[in-house]
């Protein structure tokens, strides 16, 4: 593991900002720090940093204990939320900065500086102002000030939060490629799964100052660990009694779960249905076009459930009396989540489980 | 560079600029306009005595080196003033808060009396630099303290805010890039408190220089010595040579107008780098 926590703690006054949080990245990898505001991801980024001191527990990088070494000599990059870029000072002063400090020779803070530039991409704007760059290039610049004393590892808090949709996939993809491409660590902070998700090695989902599960964006997905991780990653609804839609009514435990639009197929019409017993009946309550699919809503048994469906069939409409087959769903009993499958999934013609 | 829009968001950017102008002229241009018609009233005669006369000139002199060392003296103690107000939690930090203000609240007589009796070689702090053959009432030391005294507020109060709401964040990347505390506070804070300061500097080094009721007292109003222009002015007035004293008023003026244009001159130029 190149970076590691164990057993931290820290609260501001009465507010536990991480209780109890241990986990390891290993050396070269991107990985995200998830959760909704105010989960404790900067105060855990800060503490990995030396920004803030843990109340308890220990922090390693590359083997050593840092909890007692001042934040500049842990060979960390940090990147700021809102950048933080120097004002009074021109692009190449602000990279150059931590080159100073560390009294490199003028030549050879130069010739980093240049290269730092045409690897963000901005070579020639060495005398521009912060001011007088954009949201997605001040990101860049920061991104070099804080690799130009080539650190070992990077931290980043919301780097794209400031960001517009368009540059903002640009740039998730172009940090990926840079950290995999200079055998530096990353770990950045974000409350927003699709950020994550398209970036990150790993993920580490946070939440009222916790860990809930660390993993691969796929296995976070597929086996999520606790019901906060099943409802906060990908699209979900939640179903108050699971036992009264066919197929699951013998569930163990609690009744409650949630169902992902993508374990909802819908039937527009009831020729095609082999197995008629095993479909429920459906009102569908609205649709959204979402460019590739249609969202609908559907209302089973009192319940609300989401659904995708395919531009290619039969439309349908709210209103409409539909048939729709359930193929899983997540069970919660307490803090454990199962995966349900449908009893009557073998008798079931559908058999492609993820056709929409 | 975003002239145009802004002229545009401001509603009624016609009422407002007319407005302005206005009360800029009937409050600061036409006394002044009105100082120079008096000035020349009877002829040339108190102008070129007031450009001339050894006396006036040496009045001159100790008004702007006094309020000049004042202003700065105050840029260097206000700043730390400042930021020890709001860098630090320490119990009475309300308390000198609240007495920052007090040489605005007090009457300049009293105030010039008060720092007249500590700074005389016999009053408290007088005698102790007394006993190191340092004279202080009565010579432009007394001068530029009573003039820092009186001007203080103007600079604490000026970084304060800025200081207060400058994002702890520039400090920290200075920090995780490996700065020291002497260096973070050098090239990345002073660069952001600089327009604070020049504006904190040009508010007290012209209130240093109109400076009367405390100052008079402490100066010992030695002419060529300790003699200020002020005083020159008040003492003309007396003897009713109104252009005389209107000459004066206009030199001091102009002179003051030049730094003050000069130190937002400064100042701008800083400010727009900030913006974005
Ligand atoms: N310096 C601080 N003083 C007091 N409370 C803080 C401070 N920093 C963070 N907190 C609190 O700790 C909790 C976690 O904050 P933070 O780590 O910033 O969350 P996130 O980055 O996930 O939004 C929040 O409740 C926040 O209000
Ligand atoms: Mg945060």
């Amino acid at each position: 593991m190149y970076v590691e926590l164990q057993n931290i703690n820290k609260a501001f006054g009465d507010v536990h900002a991480a209780r109890n949080v241990g986990f390891g990245i290993v050396r070269g990898v991107l990985a995200a720090l998830l959760g909704p505001s105010g989960s404790g991801k900067t105060t855990i980024l800060r503490m990995i940093a030396g920004l803030e001191r843990p109340d308890s527990g220990d922090i390693f990088i590359d083997g050593a204990r840092v909890n007692d070494v001042d934040p500049g000599r842990r060979g960390i990059g940090f990147v700021f939320q809102n950048y933080a870029l120097f004002r009074y000072m021109t692009v190449f002063d602000n990279i150059a900065f931590g080159l100073i400090v560390q009294k490199e020779p003028a030549e050879t803070v130069r010739s980093r500086v240049f290269e730092l530039l045409a690897l963000i991409g901005m070579e020639g704007m060495e005398k521009r102002y912060p001011a007088q760059l954009s949201g997605g290039q001040k990101q860049r610049v920061a991104f070099a000030r804080a690799l130009a004393p080539n650190p070992k590892l990077l931290l980043l808090d919301e780097p794209f939060a400031a960001i517009d949709a368009k540059v903002r996939k640009e740039l998730r993809v172009w940090l990926r490629d840079m950290i995999h491409r200079l055998d530096v660590t990353g770990i950045f902070v974000t409350h927003d799964q699709e950020d994550a998700v398209e970036t990150a090695d790993e993920i580490i989902v946070t939440n009222n100052g916790r860990i809930e599960q660390k993993g691969s964006p796929q296995m976070l997905y597929k086996a999520p660990a606790t019901p906060f991780v099943t409802s906060f990653i990908g699209n979900s609804a939640p179903l108050e009694n699971y036992k009264r839609l066919k197929g699951f009514e013998n569930g163990s435990g609690a009744a409650t779960g949630v169902v992902r639009p993508e374990f909802v197929k819908i039937y527009p019409a009831v020729d095609g249905i082999t197995y008629e017993n095993s479909v429920e009946d459906a009102v569908v309550e609205d649709t959204a076009f979402r460019g590739t699919h249609w969202e609908v809503t559907l209302k089973i048994k009192n319940m609300t459930l989401p659904a995708r469906y395919s531009l290619e069939k039969a439309p349908i409409a709210a209103g409409d009396r539909v048939k729709a087959f359930v193929y899983r769903l997540y069970a919660f009993d307490g803090d454990n989540v199962t995966l349900l499958e449908n009893r009557n999934l073998d008798t079931h013609n559908g058999a492609n489980r993820y056709s929409i | 560079m975003k002239r145009h829009s802004a002229k545009r968001i401001i509603p009624g950017f016609g009422i407002s600029l007319g407005l302005t102008t206005s009360f800029v002229s009937m409050i600061v241009l036409i006394p002044m306009l009105f100082l120079a018609v008096q000035s020349t009233d009877a002829g040339w005669s108190g102008f070129r005595q007031a450009l001339s006369d050894p006396r006036i000139l040496a009045g001159y002199e100790v008004s702007f080196l006094c309020s000049f060392a004042a202003a700065g003296v105050n840029c260097v103690f206000g700043l730390i003033l400042a930021w020890v107000l709001t860098r630090y939690r320490f119990p009475g930090r309300r308390l000198i808060d609240g007495l920052i203000e007090l040489p605005f609240a007090l009457p300049t007589a009293v105030a010039g009396i008060a720092l007249t009796a500590l700074y005389s070689d016999k009053g408290w702090i007088g005698s102790a630099f007394a006993a190191m053959g340092i004279k202080i009432a009565y010579t432009r030391a007394g001068i530029i303290i009573a003039m820092t005294f009186i001007t203080l507020p103007f600079i604490v109060r000026t970084i304060q805010p800025v200081l207060e709401q400058l994002d702890g964040a520039y400090e920290e990347a200075g920090r995780m890039l490996g700065a020291s505390r002497g260096r973070i506070f050098r090239k990345i804070i002073l660069p952001e408190l600089t327009p604070a300061v020049l504006t904190g500097f040009g508010l007290a080094f012209a209130r240093a220089l109109g400076e009367y009721g405390s100052v008079v007292f402490i100066a010992g109003n030695m002419p060529f010595k300790t003699e200020i222009a002020p005083l020159l002015i008040m003492s003309k007035l007396e003897q009713f040579s109104y252009d005389e004293s209107a000459a004066i008023a206009l030199v001091m003026l102009v002179v003051s107008f030049t730094v003050m244009f000069g130190i937002n001159c400064v100042q701008s130029g800083a400010a727009s780098f900030s913006k974005g």
